[in-house]
């Protein structure tokens, strides 16, 4: 276990100690301390590393993680995970806005709630969140997954391409675009098989599904020759 | 980009501590505005009757004694003089209109940051770690103080546009944002009656505030019908005389924390600033939601 204390260890001294060890294979692992809520924590990590992170962080923790399982024992401020490619983010409070933002892949669990704009832009990454998500969740998701286990506000979902949202809770609003879908036995089986990945205890069978009702979609294969 | 703070007090015994647990929140809030910073503090309450004005002047030295006396011949009575680097805190017995009229008459090179019976505000042009050291912030007492780092975006660069803005008696806002219709706002304003000392969006908003108060709403309602006429973007933190409220508009993408222990309220554009109070670990910490009202007050 190595241990770095933000007290006397600048964030980018820490990130570069963390980036000297990208393409390592990282078996040892990594607790930071004194914190503070301060940002850009671990960020570009890309070794399949352990850090935990002990305490509230600031902005970006964790942004375009590959590979490294990162644990944030506290609350995140925006950005967490942003355009995250690989590995697990887990957070054990709550997260600010734009958590997961444009998340090519990867895991992000948020155990807490998660603000406004969770998942935003999303690439194909998964994010399970074990409270509530704040408005315009899932705005312009591409790919990828967001799962609810509690309420969603406002707006969700808007100008949704392909990625799949499910939320147990209510929906205080669907974004343009955004419907609900049927759940299949298949969606209920890959679903059980993400939360329990992402150690969250919610029953599959509880949450409805919502997609895009593909309506907003200007570009279409047969008028290809048109462009 | 700015920073606000702000700290309420919930036990009088903590006063003491008020200045010293604020300046290193206003501090780490530096690099969110580093142009000018400003702080609105609640303590010292004038006696019955008298009303306590802030003033600014931006000559360093500038002869407060003169006004003082000048204030104490019109109005009769002890007047009470503090001066605070540019700043000078004066108590005389007379009414908001009459010292207006009078300064306004006599000394129309300063500037009214504040009236009330309790609150002052200071601002100054510079890095916030300059602003707090010059103000000595860190002896300060009091039950609650709101405090602003300034980014400029809308507007230059100068003491007179940075924050906290005066909403009227013992009320001042800081924001962090933007607003898009000041200027049509300002003209309906100045149509009430109102003027206004800069082109500053935020001072609008703290117009647009003191106005519908002035209608006779309350700070709730002023602050409810704000989401409606500002169209922009903020975070605002509202001090009133016995305590303050913080309000994000609908889109809320200005940041806002909110921690609360047994001892204390804080509100702040970043953890950062909260980190280091007292209790911070184990206060209860969460995100204000959009378009909701918070405030707390001793009673």
């Amino acid at each position: 276990m190595i241990t770095v204390d933000l007290n006397c260890v600048d964030i980018r001294e820490l990130n570069q100690r963390l980036h000297d060890l990208n393409g390592d294979d990282g078996r040892n692992p990594w607790r930071i301390v004194g914190t503070d809520g301060r940002h850009s924590i671990a960020v570009g990590l890309n070794a399949p590393l352990t850090v935990v992170v002990e305490g509230h962080v600031g902005y970006y923790c964790a942004g375009m993680n590959q590979h490294a399982d990162v644990t944030v024992n506290g609350h995140a401020g925006p950005g967490l995970a942003e355009n995250m490619m690989s590995g697990t983010v887990r957070v054990t409070g709550n997260a600010s806005q734009g958590a997961g933002a444009s998340a090519h892949g990867g895991l992000l669990v948020i155990e807490g709630d998660a603000s406004s704009r969770c998942g935003i832009s999303l690439k194909g990454g998964d994010i399970v969140v074990g409270g509530s998500v704040g408005h315009m969740s899932a705005f312009m998701a591409q790919a990828g997954r967001l799962v609810v286990c509690g309420d969603a506000s406002a707006g969700l979902g808007d100008s949704i391409y392909e990625a799949e949202l499910y939320v147990a809770g209510s929906v205080g609003g669907l974004g343009a675009d955004c419907v609900e879908k049927d759940v299949t036995d298949d969606h209920r089986r890959r679903l059980a098989e993400l939360l329990c990945r992402a150690g969250i205890d919610a029953d599959p069978g509880s949450f409805r599904r919502f997609g895009s009702a593909r309506t907003l979609y200007n570009f279409h294969v047969d008028h290809a020759g048109a462009y | 980009m700015c920073g606000i703070v702000g700290l309420f007090l919930k036990q009088e015994s903590l006063e003491p501590s008020l200045g010293e647990w604020l300046e290193p929140m206003l501090v780490a809030m530096a690099d969110r505005g580093p142009d000018s910073a400003g702080f609105a503090i609640y303590h010292n309450p004038a006696p019955d009757g008298a009303l306590k004005l802030t003033l600014y002047h931006p000559e360093t030295g500038f002869d407060w004694e003169t006004i003082a006396e000048g204030l104490g011949t019109a109005f009769v009575g002890n007047v009470d003089l503090q001066v605070r680097v540019t700043h000078a805190v004066i108590v005389v017995n007379a009414t908001e209109a009459e010292a207006r009229a009078w300064l306004g008459q006599h000394h129309p090179d300063v500037r009214i940051t504040s009236v009330g019976a309790e609150i002052e505000i200071y601002k100054e042009k510079g890095l916030p770690d300059d602003v707090a050291e010059s103000y000595a912030i860190r002896h300060l007492t009091g039950s609650h103080a709101l405090a602003h780092t300034r980014m400029a975006t809308e507007s230059a660069v100068t003491t007179e546009h940075s924050h906290p803005f005066s909403t009227g008696r013992d009320l001042c806002l800081v924001h962090n944002g933007s607003l898009s219709n000041h200027n049509r706002l300002r003209s309906e304003l100045e149509r009430h009656g109102m003027t206004f000392q800069t082109d500053n969006d935020s001072e609008v908003a703290a117009g647009y505030l003191t106005h519908r108060m002035a209608e006779g709403a309350s700070l709730e309602e002023a602050l409810e019908s704000s989401l409606e006429d500002l169209d922009g973007f903020f975070t605002f933190a509202i001090g009133t005389r016995d305590g303050f409220a913080v309000l994000r508009d609908g889109i809320a993408c200005k940041p806002a924390v909110l921690a609360e222990t047994d001892q204390w309220v804080a509100m702040a554009s970043e953890y950062r600033s909260i980190a280091h109070l007292p209790g911070a670990a184990g206060a209860r910490i969460w995100e204000p939601a959009p378009a909701t009202v918070y405030a707390w007050s001793r009673n």
